[in-house]
């Protein structure tokens, strides 16, 4: 099953690229839309953390590095090269002499060096200090202990240099849209925000808040010749419904399906035509708390997921927009087993399990679950009846989305439910677990075993990627040993887009963030002038 | 008259203080706050350090009478505080958003006035009549029908099969972006106008007075525009303030649905993201226009009737 999807994914994702490999055409104009909720938080991409706006950030910005979607890897942006010191911690850049901000100035070590020293700030909290904090340096600024980030030396104008505090490729965490390179000097004028200039593709032009944002062509771009469209329009539409209407009403070019949608647009012969599906890097899981005894018991954990159909509710709930899950790490990731079976349905063998426990007549515990309905309370429901067939009884806690993360971060659970991030950076993923990462940071279940700590270790002093790798498959299949988690499954999100948009890569770490230089409209859009 | 509005006026300061602190009583007891809530996509993973630096950058550890004084303290200047979502004082945000949401309050509230009064009378000077039948048909259609859904049908309807309108979005002028929305936000109003005034006509048709005047040989016209238009204006009118005022509040659902840009938008992304100035700034705005509005039409109802005297 696990296989065939893989393959299934990856083979859509060729078939609808090939597809698309036609001649770009320059003009028209991209209609995007940002699909989760909310209305952008602000001119400044620093500000926030949200998904919602690196879809505007990637228009107006260049990074230190960006996603090659197709190579599933970060690549240099704003940079043309990179050597990288014997101990793997010291980075050098060179940047591109033709990288030129929207005023047509060009871009310098300083303004880079800037960037990342007022992303540190501390009175301002920006969330990609959690990224810059990994330079040698940013967190003393942080903390009001130094004006400078010690770790970023400036060389001359075009070159500077960036040592980390650990062995680490700065791709990863340095590509997205909180770590925006602004410029400098023009950026600490008062009202810059108000049109705020970048290095990205596409200039800005208006925010209308709540409704749209607008771009026209950056003509000046590094890549010579990119981007195509004459103007972009991102609008937030967070209602599936009113986003479907638009879509069918040709007035947007994209739309992010949910499962019902999934559904519908599948069975239309000329919608089921548009559909890009890609492995998400999020893990759906339910994190048991082993300081609620049952759950320290491994036998337990583990019968859990015996118990549950996980193939089924994605089947009939999810209407299979998910990838069942084996362990951890998502499908894409490099260091994803594709021989590893996921957990069996089997009541038998769980009950089994809990004999051996210590619980024959089963036990009841709390489940704390947000009304999402791909890894909410509507899943929780289906597991119940499951659950209680091997004598495991199940409260239901529901909480607002946006109290989750408070809940489990406090510690304030038996079990959870939620979809966590497990990718790109497989190491980075994998570290969630180490027994020295708290649970504030992203150890959860508060996850404690001495040999994944060493095989995490090892993998972090490894300097051969072929063996690195090799530790990290280890560890993941360790974590489906040891199951802190029900492994419910991967995320498949899904993108509808219009016939006449070209150019879509298959994104996993977020399918809404697209790069919109290499998107074009041909001549049957309605807004192809 | 101006005493008496200078009053009502100050009454609306208690008001709005009463409204300020149930807010505050309120998201100090709901679970999460705004570093927490960070974390609702999963990806972020926001450290115990970070989540104590924002709650002292936020004011968030003082006691709640502390932070509600400086509150309280920032209004008597106009200071709403800042955004903690977006940085930026809240007077901006809602500077933003609030001609938006004028612009639609006021587009819904003369869909439901040049529709719903003239229907009203119609049913009440024909009742038992299939005018009478069909408005209060609409009427009680109009008052149980979901906003979001009935939205959605006219997204279906005016806009994917018609074609007639945009289906979403902020036309910066052009009209045709405001016309769904504002059926949307003025059903509910318009059903509740034809209600009233169709009651409001009824009983006055068979009051005294106006028995008296067809007595003294008045014209029909005569009747209609002097002794039942003119009283059955002044419940009209109430009835109308208390809809204008409360339509702000209720645009929430239609703004999210159709991308308009104003208040409601912005208040539901503030109480999802727990921005609690932008909570209280969005919140108190929407109460004082609603305490103005039904200032302005306690006003108007004595202009309108002479008998009404405010002292």
């Amino acid at each position: 099953m696990k296989k065939l999807a893989f393959t299934t994914a990856l083979t859509f994702a060729a078939f609808t690229l090939q597809a698309q490999a036609q001649e770009p055409r320059r003009g028209g104009t991209i209609r995007f839309t940002a699909p989760y909720g909310a209305s952008f938080v602000s001119n400044d991409s620093h500000v926030s953390n949200q998904i919602q706006d690196e879809i505007y950030g990637y228009a107006l910005h260049g990074m230190l590095y960006k996603w090659d979607a197709k190579n599933s890897k970060p690549v240099l942006d704003i940079a043309k090269s990179v050597e990288v010191s014997a101990d793997g911690k010291t980075y050098t850049y060179k940047l591109r002499d033709e990288a030129l901000f929207h005023n047509g100035r060009k871009l310098t070590a300083d303004d880079v060096i800037w960037s990342y020293t007022r992303i540190m700030d501390g009175s301002k909290n920006y969330p990609g200090a959690r990224y810059v904090a990994r330079i040698v340096g940013a967190t003393e600024v942080q903390k009001g202990q130094a004006k400078e980030i010690s770790g970023l030396k400036k060389i001359d104008d075009s070159t500077f240099s960036m040592t980390l505090t650990d062995k680490a490729d700065p791709g990863y965490f340095l590509f997205q849209a909180q770590t925006a390179i602004l410029p400098a000097k023009e950026a600490q004028a008062a009202g810059f925000f108000d049109k705020p200039i970048g290095l990205g593709p596409f200039k800005f032009v208006e925010h209308v808040p709540g409704s749209r944002m607008v771009f026209e062509r950056w003509e000046k771009y590094y890549l010579a010749g990119k981007p195509y469209a004459d103007k972009l329009v991102i609008s937030p539409m967070g209602e599936a419904a009113a986003r479907d209407v638009a879509f069918r009403n040709k007035e947007v070019d994209v739309s992010i399906l949910g499962s019902t949608q999934y559904v519908a647009y599948k069975a239309d012969p000329n919608l089921s035509k548009g559909i890009l599906e890609v492995a998400e890097v999020f893990t759906r899981n339910m994190g048991m708390n082993p300081t609620f005894k049952p759950f320290s018991d491994k036998r337990v954990r583990q019968a859990i997921n015996y118990a549950i159909d996980s193939e089924l509710i994605i089947k009939r709930l999810v209407r299979d927009k998910a990838y069942r899950a084996a362990s951890w790490l998502p499908l894409s990731s490099p260091a994803f087993d594709k021989d590893a079976k996921p957990y069996a349905f089997d009541p038998e063998k769980a009950k089994k399990l809990l004999v051996e426990a210590g619980y024959p007549d089963g036990f009841e515990f709390e489940w704390v679950a947000t009304p999402n309905e791909s890894w909410g309370v509507p899943i929780v429901e289906a597991t119940i009846p499951m659950l209680a067939k091997v004598g495991i009884k199940v409260k239901v806690k529901p909480v607002e989305t946006s109290a989750l993360g408070g809940v489990v971060v406090g510690g304030d659970f038996q079990a959870y439910i939620w979809s966590n991030t497990s990718g790109p950076d497989t190491l980075t993923a994998l570290k969630c677990f180490h027994s020295s990462t708290p649970r504030s940071s992203c150890n959860y279940t508060t996850f404690k075993n001495a040999g994944y700590d060493k095989l995490i270790d090892d993998a972090s002093n490894e300097a051969d990627p072929a063996k690195q790798l090799d530790l990290l498959k280890k560890a993941n299949a360790l974590l489906q040993e040891e199951a802190p988690v029900w492994f419910f499954n991967y995320n498949k999100a899904v993108l509808a887009y219009q016939p006449w948009l070209h150019g879509l890569q298959p994104n996993s770490t977020e399918l809404a963030l697209q790069r919109y230089e290499d998107l074009w409209v041909d001549t049957t859009s309605p807004a192809a002038k | 008259m101006l005493p008496y509005v200078f009053r009502r006026l100050l009454q609306a300061i208690p008001i709005l203080l009463a409204v300020a602190a149930l807010i505050f009583v309120l998201f100090s007891v709901i679970p999460g706050n705004f570093a927490t809530s960070q974390m609702a996509d999963g990806r972020s993973n926001i450290d115990a350090a970070t989540i104590a630096r924002m709650n002292e950058q936020f004011g968030l550890n003082d006691p709640l009478p502390l932070r509600f004084a400086k509150y309280v303290g920032g209004l008597a200047t106009f200071d709403l505080g800042d955004s903690f979502r977006t940085r930026q004082p809240v007077t901006n945000l809602i500077g933003e958003r609030l001609w938006p949401s004028l612009q639609l309050a006021l587009a819904a509230m003369f869909f439901a006035i040049v529709i719903g009064v003239p229907l009203g009378f119609l049913a009440a000077l024909k009742p038992g009549s299939w005018v009478d039948m069909f408005s209060m048909v609409f009427a009680v259609s109009g008052l149980s029908l979901p906003m979001f859904w009935l939205g959605l049908l006219l997204m279906y309807f005016f806009a994917l099969t018609l074609n007639w309108f945009p289906s979403f979005g902020y036309g910066d002028g052009d009209p045709r972006y405001i016309v769904l929305p504002a059926i949307a936000l003025g059903v509910s109003p318009l059903a509740l106008l034809a209600r009233t005034s169709r009651a409001a006509v009824l009983e006055i048709l068979h009051a005294d007075f106006v028995r008296t005047a067809r007595a003294k040989g008045a014209s029909a016209y005569r009747v209609m525009r002097w002794h039942v238009a003119r009283n059955a204006l002044v419940i009209v009118l109430t009835t109308l303030g208390l809809q204008f005022g409360s339509v702000l509040g209720q645009a929430v659902v239609v703004e999210k649905l159709f991308a308009w840009p104003g208040l409601g938008s912005l208040l539901v992304d503030s109480v999802t993201w727990r921005d609690i100035p932008a909570v209280q700034g969005c919140i108190l705005t929407i109460v004082l226009f609603f305490l103005v509005v039904n200032i302005a039409v306690d006003v108007l109802c004595a202009v309108v009737d002479p008998r009404i005297k405010y002292s």
